[in-house]
């Protein structure tokens, strides 16, 4: 498909929704004149699960399983923002060392999704032996998400009024060996993304978003992190964050080597994180039950690890709830990212599109219809 | 340089991070949740398991003294094993191996 304007000769060519590179669909429409992009057309749609009407239909107790399900790498955040809708609802108190076990595992899945992300990206700009290290340690991460929560990646310990599973100790201790070992294996990685000539040289001057924009198109999480603006939820003081002690990271060159270093920068944040937390856990009662019926309507934002994440419930006082909107960070990304396109070559695109970290299985909430076509 | 080498010789001589996996089992992680096992003698056929279920993978008969529990439809929550009054579940600690084909597994007393 080509077209002819102003004597140039436009080109149009689809990247995905199937694509090598791309981990889930989502399809980009681009229109490029010989190599430099002009224009990018977003289409999504391809996965679109119907969950927020399951959600309707289902008991809200059970919601919390289906809620894990959008998105497999969030999905102990997912469960987590969840249960604090149905807790604002229900008007539920959740125990202190609930909430820490939260911030705990919540962290502990922040840092296995940075670590995946990191291992795609180096992939996606031919790193293939760096990918391997990364997911090499990550699985470190993983065999602590089975020890502590039950499974390597869906935890499923959420409970409405606090968690289902108690550490011990022992498993405190082991935790804190196991972060040990983890950041001594991960710093020559960590070295190796600030330091490395070709990552720079593929990654430094691309993708860049400005300021201005960045807050306009209201970006969120590392996006908006690596354009210098320290948005953080976390700092909103949800659950035990409140109580610890940390800075949103942010970088001030706002292309996609400052979204990479926000994100390796913050695994180590996590790890810190999880290191007060664990420090500063008390003891007591892990759930506190409520008989009441969810009535009224609640907000919720989380950070996830790409950014915000946002639920919006509202309860009747039956065993259904109404309305469940979930907004997942992929969506207010995607504006942004179109943006970052524009203007670069062909074999930038790749690190430019992961560089927002694409979730599209949970971003396809809603549905679009062109009112022309249809 | 010599950074490099010291890398290649330790590469060539240490064991791969992998597992062999259909030929090796994978190691066992403490505390995974993996496959349930009903104990009909303890069940009273209460159904809470059942209700619990967020994927309806158990299937109480209380006529029959029977509990029909799907394998593939189940996401090893545990919430029936938390759920169980008589401890009438055990939760083991390795999941279920792959299968040809898509059955239930009957429990019966």
């Amino acid at each position: 498909m080509s077209k002819q304007t102003k004597g140039n000769k436009l080109t149009v060519f689809p990247y995905g929704p199937q694509h090598p590179v791309l981990p889930e669909p989502i399809q980009l429409k681009f229109v490029v004149d010989e190599e430099k992009i002009v224009d990018v057309l977003p289409n999504i749609g391809y996965v679109h699960r119907g969950i927020e009407r399951a959600i309707e239909l289902n008991d809200y107790r059970r919601n919390i399983y289906i809620c894990e399900r959008i998105c497999g790498i969030c999905n102990f955040m997912h469960g987590m923002a969840y249960t604090e809708t149905i807790e604002k609802l229900t008007d539920t108190v959740v125990p202190v060392r609930a909430s820490y076990l939260r911030t705990i595992w919540a962290e502990l899945a922040r840092l296995q999704s940075h670590m995946l992300w990191l291992g795609l990206f180096a992939e996606s700009i031919g790193f293939e032996s760096l990918f391997m290290q990364i997911w090499k340690i990550r699985e470190i991460v993983l065999d602590l998400n089975e020890r502590t929560g039950g499974h390597r990646i869906h935890l499923s310990t959420n409970r409405i009024g606090g968690v289902g599973k108690d550490m011990d100790a022992n498993l405190i201790s082991t935790y804190f060996k196991q972060l040990d070992k983890l950041q001594k294996n991960y710093d020559p990685i960590a070295n190796l993304f600030h330091k490395d000539a070709a990552f720079k040289e593929k990654t430094q001057n691309i993708g860049i978003l400005p300021k201005k924009i960045a807050n306009h198109l209201g970006a969120v999480g590392p996006v908006i992190r690596g354009s210098g603006i320290p948005q953080d939820m976390r700092t909103t003081g949800y659950e035990a964050y409140g109580e610890l002690d940390f800075k949103p990271i942010t970088y001030d060159s706002e292309d996609v080597y400052a979204r990479a270093l926000v994100r390796v920068d913050e695994t180590y944040q996590s790890m810190e994180i999880m290191r007060q937390a664990l420090k500063q856990m008390p003891d007591g009662p892990i759930l506190n039950k409520n008989e009441k019926f969810p009535e009224g309507t609640a907000i919720v934002r989380v950070e996830q690890p790409r950014g915000e994440c946002f639920y919006y419930g509202i309860g009747n006082g039956t065993i259904h709830l109404e309305r469940c909107k979930i907004r997942t960070p992929t969506m207010p990304n995607i504006p942004p990212l179109l943006h970052m396109l524009v203007g670069y070559e062909v074999a930038d695109i790749n690190p430019i599109v992961h560089s927002i970290d694409p979730c599209i299985s949970c971003t396809e909430r809603i549905t679009y219809v062109n009112k022309e076509d249809a | 340089m010599p950074k490099l080498l010291g890398t290649i010789i330790r590469n060539l001589f240490s064991k791969p991070a992998t597992v062999n996996y259909p030929f090796e089992a994978s190691p066992l992680v403490e505390g995974t949740r993996g496959s349930i096992s009903f104990n009909m003698d303890r069940c009273d056929q209460c159904q809470d398991c059942e209700r619990v279920c967020p994927s309806a993978a158990i299937k109480v008969y209380p006529d029959d003294k029977k509990i029909e529990w799907d394998q593939f439809k189940c996401i090893y929550c545990h919430l029936c094993v938390e759920t169980c009054m008589h401890k009438a579940i055990t939760a083991l600690d390795h999941v279920q191996s792959p299968d040809y084909k898509k059955s239930v597994t009957v429990f019966e007393s």
